[in-house]
């Protein structure tokens, strides 16, 4: 899951929250002491609810058709599937925060937005110990991005992940066909083997069409580049693994920084910003050919393009060929009265079968590797983009990723020095003094 | 008239109540005393209670909040007044107190001239006035979040009827949420578009308070309608006026779900906070950085804002058609 899929909904109806804020700020005891491991026994002697909190619209997490399975053969763990709100930025993550710190109504099993990842894993007083359950043992089944986020500061395993966005490269047929390009996902996927391949197929196509944008803006590039430039540099991004922002000094930021500038000062971009009305337009009436493709953003290009633009889409690798945006983790708060038993769920959920179920109800990418090699997964072909085979592609892009660090307030940095990109992009701030301000927008972020 | 005579009754009962003062006192006294002192107030208690509880305890808990490093599922310390040291100097704070104002003002001065106009024009003799007086309420009655998202799409960069029809003028795509101005004006429209209509019925109730007979005499005397407006009119609607000042300086000191949705729903209001109003600043302080503390100070200036700017703005407007 991805919280930016829901912030385009209509999200202006908390108004007047805005002054009531400390009505959200109640409870401010001290966390209520770990409720330790009470189920000492193998396997609980009476029934034990378990409840799941998730987030999400639409499908959200596709977790319908897995609990059912789990509850008909796990009779004396029953687990309360409830999918909290669709929003995860707004709703979800402020309530779940304020649970952990009163000690009470969160989950026993919730699920987290890799956003809120490093906000998390700064925070291990709130969560259980999962390898005190065993669940240690999965670690082969994830790629090490996934399992490295899972790990919290101390070192403890808290969270296992469900779903994974991976990256790939959606183009337009219809227009590369326009403007003298290759059109089969193989001969484009072969155009560009690295980010300058890129950029030179770019201009070629400038050249050939120039009212119509080669990609569509500068985060999803950005966000590729870095994870990639990332992995060269220890799996560091804005902080380094003493909360210390290095967002001026690690060079991998500095390196996408220039690649967008290069894109954006080409005339590369449609100036662009994801999620606007702008943007869904130009989905629809090929306003740009290319863009960053996690796994989730195939839906929102068939359901934001329409009927209309069947096959006009499709899917080749991304430059560098890996890349991640988006995917959640499940966790068991310390203040759940069944840790054990929860931790059952969260590795039943997070395992293959679990995974593939969810994929199969909601179209959700697994990160299990032993689910994306599943039939259901590894085959599956989407219609919408010419039988594209979306399994393999983006099972590709996440197998070689590098873990990444995730800083306490990396969600804040991100989103402060992206704006700057965005501005720099769409022009209101100059590309001369872009830097300055990115670094100076990250500093203030990071508080 | 009933309700005299009835409050005659009960001033006529308080000496036989005194009377019994001679009686040890007893239950029945305790109940008699709780029924004619204490009653009113507890017939009246529900809403002061519920004040209470949603109006004065968030205002004094926002106040204890602002006086911490507060972070949500964190730190709790308390530093004084350090938060608002920090915000009186926070440039983005000033930037967004800045924007507030500015669209407050490009959207609040025409659409209380306009709704005034409007008033006077619906006051006449029409051909369908009850339609006409009902389709100037309609967008009130639109949600606020439709009225934006339409707005936005109208002002759309590359696709928005706004720019199209601006084309046929030869002027160039203008992105309106690039520049400080562009994105004020188009606030400021969504802004009117929903609340002219409101305000106008507003005065229009109030210009059929006045009486015929004034105009009668102004017209008797040769003065023209113009005159007329400025020297009956204006004037006595002044109480109006000043209700509606103040009611849109609050409405324009909070402005949030417009700004926003012209943002993609983002509390950043532009890329460089071209249109962040002071609202979306709190949320953000407050619900995307989880700096409670620094919100809540902000919260609390915001309200001092309100209460300053609203007193400044009875006084000017109480000082209206004075010169006339």
């Amino acid at each position: 899951m991805m919280n930016n899929t829901r912030r385009g909904r209509l999200l202006a109806a908390v108004a007047v929250g805005a002054l009531a804020l400390s009505a959200a700020a109640c409870g401010s005891d001290e966390p209520a002491p770990a409720a330790g491991a009470s189920g000492a026994a193998s396997a609980p002697a009476e029934k034990v609810e378990i409840t799941l909190q998730t987030f999400g619209g639409g499908e959200n997490f596709a977790y319908d058709d897995a609990v059912a399975a789990w509850n008909a053969s796990h009779p004396n763990i029953q687990v309360k599937y409830v999918n909290l709100t669709d929003r995860f930025e707004d709703t979800y993550l402020p309530q779940v925060l304020q649970w952990l710190e009163a000690g009470s109504g969160a989950g026993d099993v919730i699920a987290m937005d890799e956003g809120a990842m490093g906000l998390m894993s700064a925070r291990p007083q709130y969560f259980a110990d999962l390898s005190q359950y065993g669940l240690d043992s999965r670690k082969a089944d994830f790629p090490e991005y996934k399992w490295n986020t899972g790990v919290n500061k101390d070192g403890k395993l808290y969270a296992l992940g469900t779903d994974i966005g991976g990256m790939a490269m959606c183009y337009r047929t219809d227009l590369f066909k326009q403007a003298g390009l290759p059109t089969s996902r193989d001969e484009v996927s072969a155009l560009w083997p690295d980010w300058n391949a890129y950029l030179e197929t770019g201009k070629k196509f400038k050249a050939a069409l120039p009212k119509v944008g080669f990609v569509d803006g500068a985060n999803t590039v950005y966000n590729s580049v870095l994870a990639q430039e990332a992995g060269k540099n220890g799996g560091q991004v804005y902080f380094d693994q003493n909360q210390t922002l290095i967002v001026d000094k690690n060079p991998g930021v500095k390196a996408a920084f220039d690649y967008v500038q290069t894109l954006s000062t080409a005339g590369l971009t449609a100036k662009l910003r994801s999620w606007t009305e702008e943007w869904n337009t130009a989905m629809q009436k090929g306003g740009f050919a290319t863009m960053g493709c996690p796994s989730w953003m195939l839906g929102v290009i068939s359901g934001t393009s329409g009927d209309a633009n069947k096959g006009n889409w499709d899917v080749a690798a991304v430059p560098g060929a890996s890349g991640n945006w988006g995917g959640s983790w499940l966790m068991v708060p310390s203040q759940s009265k069944h840790p054990k038993e929860a931790a059952e769920v969260l590795n039943y959920l997070t395992g293959k079968d679990g995974q593939v179920a969810a994929f199969k109800e909601g179209g959700n990418f697994p990160s299990s590797l032993p689910a994306q090699q599943d039939p259901a997964v590894a085959d599956a072909k989407n219609a919408y983009f010419n039988d594209a085979p979306s399994g393999p592609i983006f099972a590709a892009s996440v197998a070689q990723l590098s873990p990444v660090f995730f800083g306490e307030k990396h969600a804040q940095v991100k989103a402060a020095v992206e704006e700057v990109l965005v501005g720099a992009d769409q022009g209101s701030v100059k590309w001369a003094d872009a830097w300055t301000r990115f670094v100076e927008e990250g500093v203030k972020a990071a508080g | 008239m009933s309700l005299d005579v009835d409050a005659g009754h009960r001033t006529r009962m308080l000496p036989s109540n005194q009377r019994r003062h001679a009686r040890p006192p007893g239950p029945r006294r305790l109940l008699s005393w709780l029924d004619l002192r204490a009653a009113p107030y507890f017939f009246v208690s529900p809403y002061f209670v519920l004040f209470a509880i949603f109006g004065i305890f968030p205002l004094i808990f926002t106040l204890w909040v602002s006086l911490h490093d507060w972070q949500l599922a964190g730190d709790k310390t308390f530093i004084g007044m350090e938060n608002y040291t920090e915000l009186l100097a926070d440039d983005k704070f000033w930037n967004s107190v800045v924007n507030t104002v500015g669209i407050f003002m490009i959207a609040t001065v025409p659409q209380l001239l306009l709704a005034l106009l409007l008033a006077n024009a619906l006051n006449k003799k029409l051909r369908g006035r009850l339609v006409l007086r009902l389709s100037v309420l309609a967008p009130l009655i639109t949600s606020v979040v439709a009225v934006a998202v339409v707005f936005t799409q109208l002002y759309g960069r590359d696709y928005g009827l706004v720019n199209w029809l601006l084309s046929l003028f030869g002027v160039d795509a203008i992105h309106w949420q690039n520049e400080k101005w562009t994105s004020w004006v188009a606030i400021a429209t969504m802004v009117d578009w929903r609340w002219t209509g409101y305000n106008a019925i507003i005065y229009l109730a109030a210009m059929q308070t006045i009486p015929k007979d004034l105009y009668e005499a102004a017209a008797i005397d040769g003065a023209s309608p113009r005159r007329q407006f400025w020297g009956i009119t204006v004037p006595l609607l002044k109480p109006t006026i000043i209700f509606t000042v103040i009611v849109s300086t609050i409405g324009g000191f909070t402005l949030f779900a417009e700004p926003v949705m012209f943002g993609a729903g983002l509390m950043t209001g532009g890329t460089t906070g071209q249109f962040q109003t002071v609202a979306m600043f709190i949320v953000k302080e407050g619900f995307r950085d989880f700096q409670y503390g620094y919100a809540a100070a902000a919260a609390w200036i915001l309200f001092l804002l309100i209460l300053i700017s609203a007193l400044i703005n009875f006084a000017l407007v109480r000082g209206l058609g004075r010169s006339r």
